[in-house]
C-alpha cells in the first residue's frame, strides 16, 4: 500500500494579517517583570482594562478564585483572589519617588486607618496600573486566603465522603493548597435546606453552597432566564429559585459545572460514580448541528456523563441540557450487536464480518449502474460518508440523506438536529435539500429499477419507503446502532458504533470541522463503520485505501476540496473552520 | 493647649473633669439647620417654610451669574455653585466625612448619560437620629437643598431613598414635594428658568445595608441591596442605571442651601479649618439629657457634649464615665481617661504632637480620626460604669450579624461568627481565650470586604477587646471556672468536639 496521498508539503498557513500594535504596560508578579496588554477581553469578549488576575496568568501565576469565571460578569464576592499589591510611590510633586538605585519606590497598599496592615485587592476586578507589583505568594496574601477559606468552611458541612463534587471540588483543592489544617471555630454551625429540588434536573444543598453566585449570573446573563436569586440575609443567605422547582431552562446543568463546590448537583449523575474513577475522553455532542465540544466521562465501558469542553469557536464553556443528557442510548440493551444475513432460504442468521462483507462486496460489485441507491444519515462521520460516496460513485447510485429539524434557541441549540449535515454536503452524498431524492428512490424501487438499497443510520420506512417497497428489493444492506423497521427488513445487517465508540470528524452548521475520540468499546460484534467500509471499498472498487483513521482522514482531505490541506494531526482539540 | 487641672467631677478611671480647654465659642449649640424646626408653631408645610425665608436660597441660586476667574476662565452659574460648595469645605454628614464638593467634581459629565442625584435618607446607624428631625419637621429644607444641588449638577431626575421604618416622613416628603411642585419650585421650568427637575421618594424595605451608597443604588434599581465592587462601579461614573450618580446625605444637602445663603466664605468661618460648618450630634446613652444638638464642628469638645448643661447635662447621679462610642455604633470605642496624641499647628505654623485627653477632644472629623476612631454619623453613645462592655459588644455584634447582607465571604461568615462568640460570652459559655478569638475573627473581616460594613462590624469588636480586654478575659475565666465546678463540665462549649452542639441560649439572628 502506498503512503496516504497526503500532500508532502502542506500549504503554509497564510501569514497572519499584521495585528494592530497592542498597547502594553509593565507590571511585576511575584518579582517577575511581565509586559501585559493594557486591555484584554472581558466576559463578553469586549476589551476592558486588564485585571490583576489576567496579568498574573500571563506571568504564569494562578490566583485562586471561586466567584470569578472568565465567561461570567465579575461579582467580586468570594474574596479568595485577594492579593497584596503595591504601586509606584508618587511624591508631592506628582513625580515618581525613586530608590537609591534609581528604581521606582513602591508603596504597598495598606489599610488607611491601620498603615501597618496590608490592604488586599481582589485580583478579578482590580485593573492593573503601570509599575504595579502583585504579591501573589506573600505572607499577607497567604493569610488572606487562609482566612477566606476558614470563613467558607466554618458553616460548611464537611461531608466530602458523600459529596458528588469530591475530587473536583475547589473547596477541597484550595483547602489543600492554601488552607489551614485546623479551625478554631467552636460555635454552632448554621443549618440550611438540604436536597432542595431546584428544578427538574438540579438538586441544591444550601449548606455546601459558598454563595459565589456563579449559578445566578449564568442563568441570568447567559441563559437569559432570571430564575435564581438569594433569599435571607448574612450567614443565612440561601440560593433559591424564584418559582420553587422551576429552574427548568435548557441550560440548567451548566450551573452544576460552574458550581465550584457540591451545592448544585445533577439529578442524572448524583450518587452514580466517584469522579476520580471516570476516564475523560474528548468528544462532540451529536444532538444538533452546533457540535458542542464535550468530555465523555466513562468507566469500564459505560458512559456516565457528558460535560461541555471549552471551545470559544463553538460552544464556549457551555452546552444544553438536552444534548448533555442524550447519552443513555449508547448503553441501551437492545443495541444491534450481531452481524446478520438473510440466507437463501430466507432465514436470518448470524455471520462473521468477513462473510457479511464478502456478501456486500458481491452485491455491490455485481450491481448494474443505477441499480443501487444509498440513504445515509447526517449522523455519520465525514470519513464514513467519504467511503460511502466511493461506493455510491462506483455503482452510479442515487443518494440522499434525511433532514432532522427542530426549534432553535438563542444560545446553542441549532435548528438542524443532525450533527454532520455539512459533512453530507461536502462529501457529495447530498447537495440540495435533504430528502429531495427520497421519492425518486421510492419510485425506483416501486418501478423495479432499484434492486439494492444501502441504508446507513436511518429508518427509511418512516421516509416513504415502507416495508412493502423494501420487500421488492433484491438486497437491503443496512448499518445502524439501534433496531428499527428498516433494520428488521435488512437482508444484510452491519451493526455500527455510536460516536462514543469510535473516532471521526463532523462539520458543524457553521463549517467547524472537529474530531472526536473513542471513549468506550462498541458492544458485541458492532464495529466502527469506517473500519468495515474501508474493507468494503477495497473489495468493491479495487482501490487501495488507507488502513488507519488518520490515513483515511488525510486521504479524504486530499480528495474533498473543502478539506484541502488538512491533516488529522493538525486538527487539534478545537477543530478548524472550513468553507461550506 | 492649657494644662488639665483637677476638678470635682471624676471619671471612671479617676481622671479629671471638666477639661480646662475652652473652645473659642464655648459650649453652646449653634443652630443653622435646626434654626426653625423646633420653634413653637413651626409646621412642615410650605407656607410655614416660606414665612421663615424658605426657597429664597433657591431663587438666589437660580439667578446666579456666570463667573469670570482671574485666569480668564469663565464658570457657568452651575460650575460657580459647585466651586462654592468645594470652597465651603462642606464634608459629608453621612459617615465618611468626604468633601461634598470633591464628590461632585468626580461626576462624569462627558458621558452623555443623565446624571442622577440621590438623597440618602436611610438613616439607620444605631444611635443616629438627626436626619429624621429634618425629614419629619422641615422636609422643605431638604427639598430646597436638593433642588439647588440638582441644578448645580445638571440633574433632571432625583430620588430620596428613605428608610422604610419612617413611613410618616415619607408621607410628609411626598406632601412637601407636591407643594413645591404647585409653587413652581419643582417640575417643569422651575421659576421660569427653563430648568426641569423631578424628585421621587422611594421607601426602603428595612435593611441597614441600604444606607451604603452602592447598596442603596442597587435597591433603588429594584434589586437586592448588595453593595457594588469599586472599581469599577464608582457612583460618580457608573451609578444608578449605570449613569453618573451623586449620593448625598440629608443633612449634607441641607447645608448646600446655607452655603448659597451665606456664601462659601462666611460658611467656612463656621466650625474649624477643614471641619467647617455645623453638624447635628445625636447624643444618647447614659447622659441626663439625651437628644440632638447642632454644634459648630470642632468648637465643642466631647466632654462638653456630655457634661455641659447645654448638651448632655452630665452623667446620671452617682455614675462615672466608662466609655464613649463617638460616631455611631460602628466607630471605635474610646475609653474614659484615654489621652491622644494629636497634630496641632502651633503659633509658628509648625505641626506638633499634643497630648489631648479624651474629654478635650474637639468634636470634629479630623480630631476623632487622629484619635483612632471617627465622628461617623455624629452619634455619640455614652456608657457609664453600670454597663458591661461584654454585653454592649454582644448587642452591637448581634446587630451587625443581622444586617450583614451576606454578599462577600469575610463579612457574611465573620459577622455571625462574632455574634455567636459574644453571645456565648454573654450567656455563661465564655472562654478566656475568646478575647484573642474575637480579635482574630474581626481582623480577618476589616479591609477585605466589598463595602465598609466589614469595618463597621469589626471595629467595635477590635476596639472593645483591645481597650477592655480585662473585662472580656475576666468574663471568660469566670465562665470557665463555673463550668469546671459544674457536673458534666467536659461538655463545655470551648471543647472543639462540641462545635456543632447548640450552645445554651444559642443565638438566633435569623
Amino acid at each position: 500500500m502506498s503512503a496516504p496521498a497526503a500532500p508532502s508539503n502542506p500549504p503554509a498557513p497564510a501569514p497572519a494579517p499584521a495585528a494592530p500594535a497592542v498597547e502594553t504596560m509593565t507590571v511585576k508578579v511575584n518579582g517577575k517583570t511581565v509586559q501585559v496588554p493594557k486591555t484584554m477581553p472581558d466576559w463578553q469578549g469586549k476589551p476592558a482594562p486588564t485585571t490583576m488576575l489576567q496579568a498574573a496568568k500571563i506571568a504564569g501565576v494562578d490566583i485562586p478564585h471561586y466567584c470569578y469565571h472568565d465567561k461570567l460578569p465579575v461579582a467580586g464576592n468570594c474574596r479568595m483572589c485577594l492579593v497584596e499589591f503595591g504601586t509606584p510611590m508618587i511624591g508631592p510633586d506628582r513625580k515618581p519617588v525613586l530608590n537609591e538605585d534609581g528604581t521606582p519606590k513602591i508603596a504597598k497598599s495598606v489599610l488607611p486607618y491601620e498603615p501597618g496592615t496590608p490592604r488586599g485587592a481582589i485580583a478579578c476586578a482590580t485593573p492593573i496600573s503601570p509599575g504595579m507589583e502583585i504579591y501573589a505568594d506573600s505572607k499577607a496574601t497567604q493569610q488572606m486566603r487562609e482566612s477566606v477559606l476558614e470563613s467558607l468552611l466554618i458553616n460548611h458541612p464537611l461531608d466530602c465522603p458523600i459529596c458528588d463534587q469530591a475530587g473536583e471540588c475547589k473547596l477541597q483543592e484550595y483547602s489543600v493548597q492554601h488552607g489551614k489544617a485546623g479551625s478554631q471555630f467552636v460555635e454552632t454551625k448554621v443549618h440550611k435546606p438540604k436536597a432542595v429540588d431546584l428544578g427538574p434536573r438540579i438538586v441544591l444543598d444550601d449548606e455546601r453552597c459558598i454563595l459565589c453566585t456563579r449559578c445566578i449570573r449564568f442563568t441570568r446573563d447567559i441563559a437569559g432566564d432570571d430564575a435564581l436569586g438569594i433569599v435571607n440575609r448574612g450567614s443565612y443567605n440561601t440560593i433559591a429559585a424564584f418559582k420553587p422547582g422551576h429552574f427548568d431552562n435548557n441550560y440548567t446543568l451548566n450551573t452544576v459545572d460552574l458550581c465550584p463546590v457540591g451545592a448544585l448537583t445533577s439529578k442524572d449523575f448524583r450518587f452514580k460514580m466517584r469522579v476520580w474513577f471516570l476516564k475523560e475522553t474528548k468528544s462532540l455532542c451529536t444532538s444538533c448541528g452546533t457540535g458542542c465540544n464535550i468530555t465523555i466521562g466513562s468507566r469500564e465501558g459505560v458512559v456516565h456523563r457528558y460535560e461541555p469542553r471549552e471551545n470559544d469557536a463553538v460552544n464556549g464553556p457551555w452546552m444544553c441540557d438536552t444534548g448533555r443528557l442524550n447519552y443513555r442510548w449508547v448503553g441501551r440493551a437492545d443495541r444491534l450487536k450481531e452481524v446478520l444475513r438473510v440466507s437463501a432460504g430466507g432465514a436470518r442468521e448470524r455471520v462473521a464480518w468477513n462473510a457479511a462483507l464478502e456478501s456486500a462486496a458481491g452485491i455491490l460489485s455485481g450491481a448494474a449502474q443505477g441499480s443501487v441507491a444509498f440513504v445515509v444519515s447526517a449522523r455519520q462521520t465525514n470519513e464514513e460518508l467519504f467511503l460511502l460516496k466511493k461506493l455510491a460513485a462506483h455503482t452510479g447510485a442515487l443518494t440522499d440523506s434525511v433532514p432532522r429539524d427542530g426549534e432553535p434557541d438563542r444560545l446553542l441549540v441549532s435548528e438542524d438536529r443532525n450533527p454532520n449535515s455539512n459533512g453530507v454536503r461536502l462529501t457529495g452524498m447530498a447537495f440540495t435539500e435533504f430528502g429531495f431524492n427520497l421519492p425518486k428512490i421510492a419510485d425506483g424501487i416501486a418501478q423495479g429499477r432499484t434492486k439494492t438499497l444501502v441504508v446507513f443510520g436511518e429508518d427509511v420506512t418512516r421516509l416513504g419507503i415502507g416495508p412493502e417497497l423494501l420487500a421488492k428489493l433484491d438486497a437491503l444492506i443496512v448499518s445502524d446502532i439501534l433496531p428499527n423497521a428498516t433494520t428488521a427488513a435488512a437482508t444484510l445487517l452491519l451493526p455500527g458504533a455510536a460516536h462514543a465508540e469510535k473516532r471521526g470528524t463532523f462539520v458543524n452548521v457553521k463549517g467547524r470541522l472537529q474530531k472526536f475520540q473513542k471513549a468506550v468499546e462498541a458492544p458485541g460484534d458492532a464495529r466502527p463503520e469506517s473500519e468495515f467500509l474501508l474493507e468494503l471499498v477495497r473489495s468493491v472498487t479495487g482501490q487501495d485505501a488507507p488502513r488507519t483513521l488518520e490515513g483515511l482522514f488525510n486521504r479524504m482531505a486530499a480528495e474533498v476540496p473543502a478539506f484541502a490541506g488538512l491533516q488529522w494531526a493538525g486538527l487539534g482539540d478545537a477543530g478548524v473552520t472550513v468553507q461550506i | 493647649m492649657p494644662d488639665p487641672s483637677p476638678q470635682n467631677v471624676k471619671n471612671a478611671d479617676g481622671s479629671a473633669w471638666p477639661p480646662v480647654s475652652q473652645a473659642p465659642v464655648g459650649p453652646r449649640p449653634f443652630k443653622l439647620i435646626l434654626k426653625d424646626l423646633d420653634e413653637p408653631g413651626y409646621t412642615p408645610d410650605i407656607g410655614c417654610y416660606q414665612r421663615h425665608g424658605g426657597y429664597e436660597a433657591l431663587k438666589r441660586a437660580l439667578a446666579m451669574p456666570a463667573r469670570d476667574l482671574p485666569d480668564g476662565k469663565k464658570l457657568s452659574p452651575q460650575e460657580a455653585l459647585r466651586e462654592d460648595v468645594k470652597a465651603s469645605g462642606l464634608r459629608g454628614r453621612g459617615g465618611a466625612g468626604f468633601s461634598a464638593g470633591l464628590k461632585w467634581s468626580f461626576v462624569d459629565r462627558r458621558s452623555g448619560k443623565p446624571i442622577y442625584l440621590i438623597c440618602n435618607a436611610d438613616e439607620s446607624e444605631p444611635g443616629t437620629f438627626k436626619d429624621r428631625q429634618i425629614l419629619h419637621k422641615d422636609p422643605h429644607q431638604l427639598i430646597e437643598g436638593m433642588i439647588i444641588s440638582c441644578w448645580a449638577n445638571d440633574v433632571k431626575l432625583a430620588y430620596i431613598y428613605i428608610r422604610g421604618e419612617m413611613p410618616h416622613a415619607a408621607k410628609l416628603l411626598n406632601q412637601a414635594l407636591k407643594e413645591a411642585r404647585a409653587a413652581g419650585f419643582l417640575g417643569k421650568n422651575i421659576l421660569g428658568t427653563g430648568y426641569d427637575l423631578e424628585i421621587h421618594v422611594h421607601r426602603g424595605a428595612g435593611a441597614y445595608i441600604c444606607g451604603e451608597e452602592t447598596g442603596l443604588i442597587e435597591s433603588l434599581e429594584g434589586k437586592r441591596a448588595y453593595p457594588r465592587i469599586k472599581p469599577p462601579y464608582f457612583p460618580a461614573v457608573l451609578g444608578l442605571y449605570m449613569c453618573p450618580t451623586i449620593v448625598n446625605n440629608v443633612e449634607t444637602l441641607c447645608h448646600v442651601k446655607h452655603i448659597v445663603l451665606m456664601g462659601p466664605g462666611e460658611y467656612a468661618k463656621l466650625g474649624t479649618p477643614n471641619n467647617t460648618g455645623t453638624r447635628i450630634v445625636s447624643l444618647s446613652g447614659d447622659v441626663q439629657q439625651p437628644g440632638y444638638y447642632e454644634i459648630q464642628v470642632g468648637r465643642v469638645t466631647l466632654g462638653e457634649l456630655i457634661f455641659d448643661k447645654n448638651f448632655g447635662g452630665g452623667l446620671k447621679p452617682g455614675r462615672s464615665l466608662k466609655a464613649i462610642i463617638p460616631g455611631g455604633s460602628s466607630s471605635k470605642v474610646l475609653k474614659a481617661g484615654e489621652v491622644f496624641k494629636l497634630n496641632r499647628k502651633g503659633a509658628d505654623g509648625q505641626m506638633t504632637k499634643v497630648d489631648v485627653p479624651l474629654l478635650d477632644l474637639p468634636y470634629d472629623f479630623d480630631s476623632l480620626q487622629q484619635a483612632g476612631t471617627m465622628s461617623g454619623s455624629s452619634a455619640i453613645i455614652v456608657l457609664d460604669d453600670s454597663r458591661s462592655m461584654v454585653e454592649t459588644l454582644g448587642n452591637l455584634s448581634e446587630f451587625y450579624a443581622h444586617e450583614s447582607c451576606g454578599q462577600c465571604t469575610p463579612c457574611r461568615e465573620g459577622a455571625l461568627w462574632l455574634a455567636k462568640a459574644t453571645h456565648r460570652l454573654c450567656h455563661g459559655e465564655g472562654r478566656k481565650a475568646d478575647a484573642d478569638y474575637l480579635t482574630h475573627i474581626a481582623q480577618n473581616i476589616q479591609g477585605r470586604t466589598i463595602c465598609a460594613f466589614g469595618e463597621a462590624a469589626s471595629w467595635p469588636v477590635l476596639s472593645f477587646v483591645k481597650k477592655f480586654r480585662d473585662e472580656f478575659e475576666a468574663q471568660g475565666a469566670a465562665d470557665e471556672a463555673a463550668r469546671a465546678k459544674a457536673p458534666g463540665s467536659a461538655s463545655s462549649a470551648s471543647h472543639p468536639s462540641n462545635a456543632t452542639r447548640p450552645a445554651a441560649g444559642s443565638l438566633q439572628t435569623h
